[in-house]
């Protein structure tokens, strides 16, 4: 089984989702989180006190699939949430030991 | 602090059976002038009542006008309304979120203290006969108080307005050390600068022989007893408790502009009640001085916003609300006496000025006046209380007549706002250093990166 941990701009959520979800994965963990790649971030100023903001808000997606479907999903997910502009994100495909769905005991790709 | 508490609490119980005893001894003097006052209010009503739509007494002599009574009334509430919760939310905004809960209970608890603070001293020595720099004793506890006596409106009422008064002031003060200071040093500061400061400062501008009330000083609504006094005690605590941990260093952003924009139109609003009912009455001159607030407050939003617009690119949402605060503090000295366009000017002015020290200068000097208060009301109230004098001219546009000097007014306004301020100055330092040392000023660093909210107050605004 392979974890993808992909870095995606917030408003391409619903994209991405429908997406993995018309090639069968369903499932799926999004948090919200803050970074930088090469994208500049901005500046704030607040009655004259300025902040320069380097981190951007950003989605993680993290979603565990069987290592047959791990090409497929990988390529999916980033043409999903590609604009082409810059600060797009990133996809990271880690390896996984074991997984165990709570309700059924079932382990492995049945998990998944 | 238990001894602290008991201390006080003794002092008080002193004070509170001496002020019984006199008023006691006072009660058989004055129960022959309460017999008199009684059978002239029936003779009044008698008469009056009987008259359908009748015009209201306004001779100054004792009689009770409804009209006047009812704006005031409401005038009151509007008032108090500006610092619970319209100064509240807006001071509450503008803080880490981990320390609003200490900002709205900074406000609110100040209401409290000071509203029996005013009951049973502060009023008295305010706003009853004394010496030219403070009152008497006459109304402790309000004894001897009337409810049904008053010039124009009962003084059950001037007590209840002039209390709003006393409520703002050293709330406003809480903008300046915020998110640092200990609550009970916030409590203690506010009590005692209210009776050292603002009850002489009241009663020599307001009160009934009062120095600078007899020298002729132009201030309709607390230009100078309000804002200058609370903007320079601001600029004191601010530099004396010291600048927040990570100041200039870490990001304070406002934790809830909305909750900001909030609490200033609650400010503006409120403010009709504020300048408006400073008249004491329902008249064409509270009329106007509302409309020269609304002009004032309107002319300085859009030049701060204008300023921004121009030296950042993006007009911010926080210079807007902040402009028209400031060209509201600058109009309140000035709003019984300018018309329109001198409100304009004053507003206009005030924009500038205060956005220049609230800006570049604070920047410059790198005191943590966190909210502003010195910026936006200590320098808007100097703006306002000096620029009267100008526009108070007929040739202005202002109320006063042919016979006006502006020369000699301006030298008394800038006697009176500079004097004031050292006045302040000088209490504020020594009352600073005061409580410094005995029970200190600021919270230990770890409590302050906390946060005042579980720190002094065990208790977290945002549970979700």
């Amino acid at each position: 089984m392979k974890k993808l941990e992909a870095i995606i701009k917030p408003f391409k959520l619903e994209e991405v989702k429908e997406a993995l979800a018309e090639i069968g994965i369903e499932g799926m963990t999004v948090s919200e989180v803050k970074g930088f790649g090469r994208q500049k971030g901005h500046t704030e100023i607040y009655r004259g006190s300025e902040y320069t903001v380097d981190f951007l808000p950003k989605l993680k997606i993290e979603t565990v699939v069987a290592d047959d479907q791990s090409a497929q999903a990988v390529e999916t997910i980033a043409k999903a949430a590609k604009t082409g502009k810059i600060g797009d994100g990133k996809v990271f495909v880690l390896n996984v030991e074991e997984a165990i769905r709570i309700r059924t005991d079932e382990k492995g790709d049945e998990a998944v | 602090m238990r001894k602290l508490i008991t201390g006080l609490l003794l002092a008080f119980a002193v004070f509170a059976w001496t002020g019984g005893s006199q008023i006691y001894a006072q009660d058989e003097a004055s129960a022959a002038e309460e017999a008199a006052v009684a059978a002239e209010e029936m003779a009044e009503e008698g008469g009056g009542d009987a008259t359908a739509g009748e015009e209201g007494s306004d001779d100054g002599s004792g009689g009770i006008d409804k009209a006047d009574t009812a704006w005031i009334m409401a005038a009151t509430a509007l008032v108090l309304f500006m610092t619970i919760p319209g100064l509240s939310l807006f001071y509450g905004g503008l803080v880490r979120s981990k320390n609003v809960l200490s900002v709205l209970m900074h406000c609110f608890f100040i209401t409290c203290v000071m509203t029996i603070f005013w009951l049973v001293c502060g009023y008295s020595l305010a706003l009853t006969e004394g010496c030219p720099f403070i009152g008497g004793f006459d109304r402790v506890f309000l004894k001897g108080l009337d409810p049904n006596a008053g010039d124009g409106i009962p003084e059950s009422l001037l007590f209840m307005f002039q209390m709003t008064f006393v409520i703002i002031t050293p709330a406003l003060i809480v903008g300046a050390f915020c998110e640092r200071m200990k609550f009970s040093a916030v409590v203690a500061f506010s009590l005692i600068w209210a009776l050292l400061v603002y009850v002489p400062v009241c009663h020599m501008v307001w009160g009934p022989g009062g120095w600078l009330l007899k020298m002729g000083v132009i201030d309709l609504a607390g230009g100078i007893v309000v804002h200058i006094t609370a903007g320079v005690a601001a600029l004191v605590l601010c530099i004396k408790v010291g600048p927040r941990s990570g100041h200039l260093k870490e990001k304070m952003a406002p934790h809830n502009l909305p909750m900001c924009v909030m609490g200033t139109g609650m400010l503006w609003v409120g403010w009709f009640g504020f300048n408006g009912g400073s008249d004491l009455g329902a008249s064409p001159d509270g009329v106007m001085a509302m409309l020269v607030t609304q002009v004032s407050a309107a002319t300085a939003a859009i030049v701060w916003t204008s300023i921004e617009w121009y030296k950042n690119g993006k007009p911010s949402v926080l210079g807007g609300v902040t402009g028209a605060i400031a060209g509201l503090a600058a109009i309140t000295p000035a709003s019984g006496e300018v018309g329109p366009v001198g409100a304009m000017c004053i507003g206009t002015v005030s924009g500038i000025v205060c956005w220049y020290f609230s800006v570049v200068l604070k920047n410059r000097f790198k005191y943590d006046d966190s909210l502003d208060v010195f910026g936006v009301h200590g320098v808007g109230g100097f703006v306002g209380t000096i620029l009267v004098a100008v526009f108070a001219a007929e040739q202005f546009g202002g109320m006063k007549d042919a016979s006006y000097a502006i020369g000699a007014q301006l030298g008394i306004q800038v006697l009176a706002a500079f004097g004031v301020a050292g006045y302040t100055l000088i209490i504020s330092v020594a009352l600073a250093i005061g409580i410094d040392k005995t029970i200190g000023l600021r919270v230990d660093e770890n409590d302050e990166r906390e946060g005042l909210d579980v720190a002094d107050h065990g208790e977290q605004a945002y549970n979700s």
